[in-house]
C-alpha cells in the first residue's frame, strides 16, 4: 500500500499543515471541554477507515520531528496493524520509533493502555470505532447530540439497570463508558474495563480520534473519569483469573492462548513490551522457556 | 511450546509481494496497459472517478489495475490521493444546458427542443454474449455513427435546453430557487445533520452506486413512493470555468463529462405546497446513468420535509440514515475492520460470558 511512498512527495507526517492545524484546533477544543466529542473533517488515509485513521490523524497532527513513536494493537507491538502503522510514520515522518512504553512521547493505541504507568509529558492515541456512548441506545446523531447537550443520560442508567436486573451484574466488558469531570459520558474506545481506572488522573494527555465518524475527544492529564455504576452494584474490573504464564505478573491483562487441540491453553501479558520487560529483569512465568531452536 | 506471535514485519512484506504477483497474473499473458483500461473499462473508470470525486481518468485506470478490479479499492486509492491534492480553486457551476450531448432522452416527452439522442446506450441491445469479441485482434466496424436525429446534430447546438424548463414556463412545476450561496463541502467540513440539499447531493453524487440504487429501487417499490418520470437524462461534455481574480476574468481550465438526471415527479400538493409537479436531481461524473436516475429519485424522496409530505418511515425519507451510510470507503473499511484482532475485547467477552455461566449454574443448583 505505501510501498512506493516516495517521503519526499508528502509533508512532514503525511498531512498538509492547513490540515494538521485543523486537527489541532479540534484536539484543543476538546481538550478545553473534555469528554466532549469535536466534530472535525476527518480525512481519507491511506489505510482503510476502522484501521484507526481517526488516530492516525491525531498522531500526525501532534508529532513533532523529535518524538519517540510507539504504536499497539491489542496491547502488542507486534501486531500486524501496529506494525503497518509505525512503518507508515516512519516513512512520512521519519521520526524514532520504540516498543518501550516508557521511552516514547507518543503512544498510538488500538484497545489497550500499557501495564507501565505513563508520565507527565506522554501523549496517548486511541483509536476509536465508535464515539458515541449512546449510540447502540439510541442510533441517531441528532438525537445522541441533543442528550449530551442537556446531560440526559437516564437511557444509559436505565441500561445499566436492566442487566443488573438480568445478570445480577453490568453486562460491559469493554467500551465501558465513563463519566468525565461529572458532565460528558464518554466511550473509552474498546479497551477492557480492566483498563478504565487507568484513564482517570492521569499525567499523560490522552487523545481519542474516530476518523469514520469525524470526531475527536480528549482527557487532559489528571482529569477525573468515573466508571458508571450504582451504590449497591460498584464497577469492578475483570481480568482472567490466573498468572501471566511467560513473565508470572499477577496483576497485567492477559489474552488466552489455545495452545492445542485437547482444551489446553496458556494466558499471557497482551502488553508484549510490559512482559518482555519482566522477563529480561529475570522474572519467569509458568512456561515460560527460551525459544526453541529453529522456531520462526 | 507457545512462541509469542511475532514477524508481523515480515509478514506484511511477504504479503505485498504475493499481492503484486497476483495482481499480474500469469506473466506469459500481456499486461494491461493504463490506456486500455481508460479506454476499453471506461464505465468501470468513471465509477472509479464518480465515487473517488476525482476527474482523472489515467489515475482511476491506473486505479483500477493496482487494484485488480475491484472498483472499492480502486475508489479507495483515488480517494486517498486526492485527499493530499492542494485546493487552488472553486470552479464557477458548470452549466448542463451547454453541454455539448452524447446523448440526450426524455421519458416525459415524444420530441423536444434538442431532440432525443440515443448515443451509446446499453438499453436496446440484446444481453447475448458476443463471442466475436472473444477472438482478439479485430477492430470494430469502422463505420462512423450517423448523426443523431432531432434538429441536426446535437453537437452542432449550442445549448440544449431543459425540459423541465418547458414545463416550468407554464408554472406546473416547482421553481428551483435561484442561490448565490457557496454550497458546503463534505470533504473539508465534518457532516452536519440535518444537511441542505446542496450537501445530501453532493454525498449521493459520491455515494456507492449499489447503496443509491438500492435505496431509489425501495422508493419506487413503495417505501418511500414519488412518482418519478425521467423528464431527462443527459450525457456529455461540459466546461470547466475558473474566476481569476487578478484577470477580472473567467478562464476554461477544461472539460469534464458529466450524467445528469432530472425527473419529474408527481405531487398532489401538500398543507404547504399547491399541486405541481416536483423535482429530483442527480448529477454524476462520467456516463454513469444508473446512478444518476438512482441518485435524483433519492433527492426527491429525501426532500419531504421541504414539501410538506408525510414521513412513513421509509429507509430512504431518512436523511441520516442514507447520508451516514451511502459511502463505500466508510461503508468497507468499517465492515472489514472486524477482521482486525479483537483478542483484547473478545477475552473481555470470555470472562464475562464464563462468569455468567457460573452464576447462574450456582443458581440453579441451588434451586435444585
Amino acid at each position: 500500500m505505501t510501498r512506493h511512498l516516495a517521503a519526499e512527495a508528502y509533508n512532514f507526517a503525511y498531512l498538509d499543515e492547513q490540515t494538521k492545524r485543523m486537527i489541532r484546533r479540534a484536539i484543543l477544543k476538546g481538550i478545553a471541554v473534555p469528554g466532549y466529542q469535536v466534530p472535525f473533517a476527518s480525512r481519507e488515509m491511506p489505510m482503510p477507515y476502522g484501521w484507526g485513521t481517526g488516530g492516525v490523524q491525531v498522531t500526525a497532527a501532534c508529532l513533532v520531528p523529535e518524538d519517540r513513536l510507539k504504536v499497539i494493537d491489542q496491547g502488542a507491538d507486534d501486531t500486524t496493524n501496529a506494525v503497518s502503522i509505525r512503518r507508515f510514520f516512519q516513512r512520512t515522518a521519519g521520526v524514532a520509533v520504540t516498543e518501550a512504553t516508557a521511552e516514547a512521547t507518543v503512544i498510538q493505541t488500538r484497545h489497550r493502555i500499557p501495564e507501565t504507568p505513563l508520565t507527565k509529558g506522554q501523549i496517548l492515541v486511541y483509536q476509536v470505532p465508535i464515539p458515541e456512548p449512546l449510540r447502540f441506545l439510541e442510533p441517531r446523531e441528532t438525537e445522541t447530540r441533543k442528550m449530551h447537550e442537556l446531560e440526559e443520560y437516564g437511557l444509559m442508567h436505565v441500561k445499566l439497570y436492566e442487566d443488573i436486573a438480568r445478570h445480577g451484574q453490568i453486562a460491559t466488558s469493554y467500551a465501558y463508558p465513563v463519566k468525565v469531570e461529572g458532565r460528558y459520558v464518554m466511550d473509552p474506545s474498546p479497551i477492557p474495563k480492566f483498563d478504565n481506572p487507568k484513564l482517570a488522573g492521569s499525567p499523560a494527555i490522552q487523545l481519542f480520534g474516530a476518523g469514520r465518524e469525524q470526531r475527536i475527544y480528549a482527557l487532559p492529564p489528571w482529569t477525573r473519569a468515573v466508571s458508571l455504576d450504582f451504590d449497591d452494584h460498584p464497577f469492578e474490573t475483570s481480568k482472567a483469573p490466573h498468572d501471566c504464564d511467560l513473565c508470572g505478573a499477577k496483576n497485567s491483562y492477559l489474552d488466552e492462548v489455545i495452545t492445542d487441540d485437547q482444551g489446553g491453553r496458556m494466558f499471557v501479558c497482551s502488553d508484549t513490551d510490559y512482559c518482555a520487560g519482566r522477563r529480561a529483569r529475570g522474572m519467569k512465568g509458568r512456561l515460560w522457556a527460551p525459544e526453541p531452536e529453529g522456531a520462526a | 511450546m507457545y512462541v509469542a506471535v511475532k514477524g508481523g514485519e515480515r509478514a506484511i512484506d511477504n504479503a505485498h509481494e504475493w499481492l503484486a504477483e497476483e495482481r499480474r497474473g500469469d506473466p506469459s499473458v500481456p499486461e494491461l496497459t493504463i490506456p486500455q483500461i481508460r479506454e476499453q473499462m471506461k464505465l468501470a473508470v468513471n465509477r472509479v472517478m464518480a465515487e473517488g470525486s476525482l476527474y482523472d481518468p489515467d489515475l482511476a485506470a491506473l486505479a483500477i489495475k493496482q487494484a485488480r478490479g475491484d472498483l472499492i479499492e480502486a475508489v479507495f486509492l483515488i480517494r486517498a490521493y486526492r485527499t493530499t491534492l492542494p485546493r487552488l480553486a472553486s470552479s464557477r457551476p458548470v452549466d448542463t444546458g451547454a453541454m455539448a450531448v452524447d446523448r440526450r432522452i426524455s421519458a416525459t416527452f415524444k420530441d423536444l427542443p434538442g431532440g432525443q439522442v440515443l448515443g451509446p446506450t446499453f438499453d436496446y441491445t440484446h444481453r447475448l454474449l458476443d463471442f466475436a469479441l472473444m477472438a482478439e485482434g479485430t477492430t470494430p466496424n469502422e463505420k462512423v455513427p450517423s448523426p443523431p436525429v432531432g434538429q441536426g446534430s446535437a453537437e452542432s447546438e449550442s445549448h440544449v435546453p431543459h425540459v423541465t424548463d418547458f414545463l416550468n414556463r407554464d408554472g406546473l412545476i416547482e421553481e428551483e430557487a435561484l442561490s448565490e450561496t457557496m454550497p458546503p463541502d463534505l470533504t473539508r467540513e465534518p457532516m452536519e445533520l440535518p444537511a441542505n440539499r446542496a450537501l445530501r447531493l453532493q454525498a449521493l453524487t459520491r455515494g456507492d452506486e449499489g447503496f443509491v440504487l438500492s435505496m431509489a429501487y425501495s422508493t419506487q417499490r413503495g417505501y418511500g413512493r414519488t412518482h418519478a418520470f425521467v423528464g431527462e437524462l443527459r450525457t456529455g461534455k461540459v466546461a470547466v470555468e475558473v474566476d481569476i481574480p487578478e484577470l477580472g476574468f473567467t478562464v476554461e481550465i477544461g472539460e469534464i463529462e458529466l450524467t445528469e438526471c432530472e425527473t419529474v415527479n408527481q405531487f398532489k400538493g401538500s398543507k404547504t405546497e399547491p399541486p405541481q409537479f416536483t423535482r429530483g436531481y442527480g448529477l454524476v461524473m462520467g456516463q454513469s446513468e444508473r446512478k444518476a436516475i438512482a441518485m435524483s429519485l433519492v433527492d426527491r424522496t429525501l426532500r419531504w420535509q421541504e414539501l410538506g409530505e408525510d414521513f412513513t418511515g421509509a429507509p430512504a425519507q431518512d436523511e441520516e440514515f442514507v447520508l451516514m451510510h451511502c459511502d463505500n470507503i466508510q461503508a468497507t473499511g468499517f465492515l472489514e475492520h472486524i477482521k482486525l484482532p479483537h483478542y483484547v475485547d473478545f477475552q473481555a467477552e470470555l470472562e464475562l460470558v464464563r462468569k455468567l455461566r457460573a452464576e447462574a449454574g450456582a443458581m440453579q443448583e441451588a434451586a435444585e
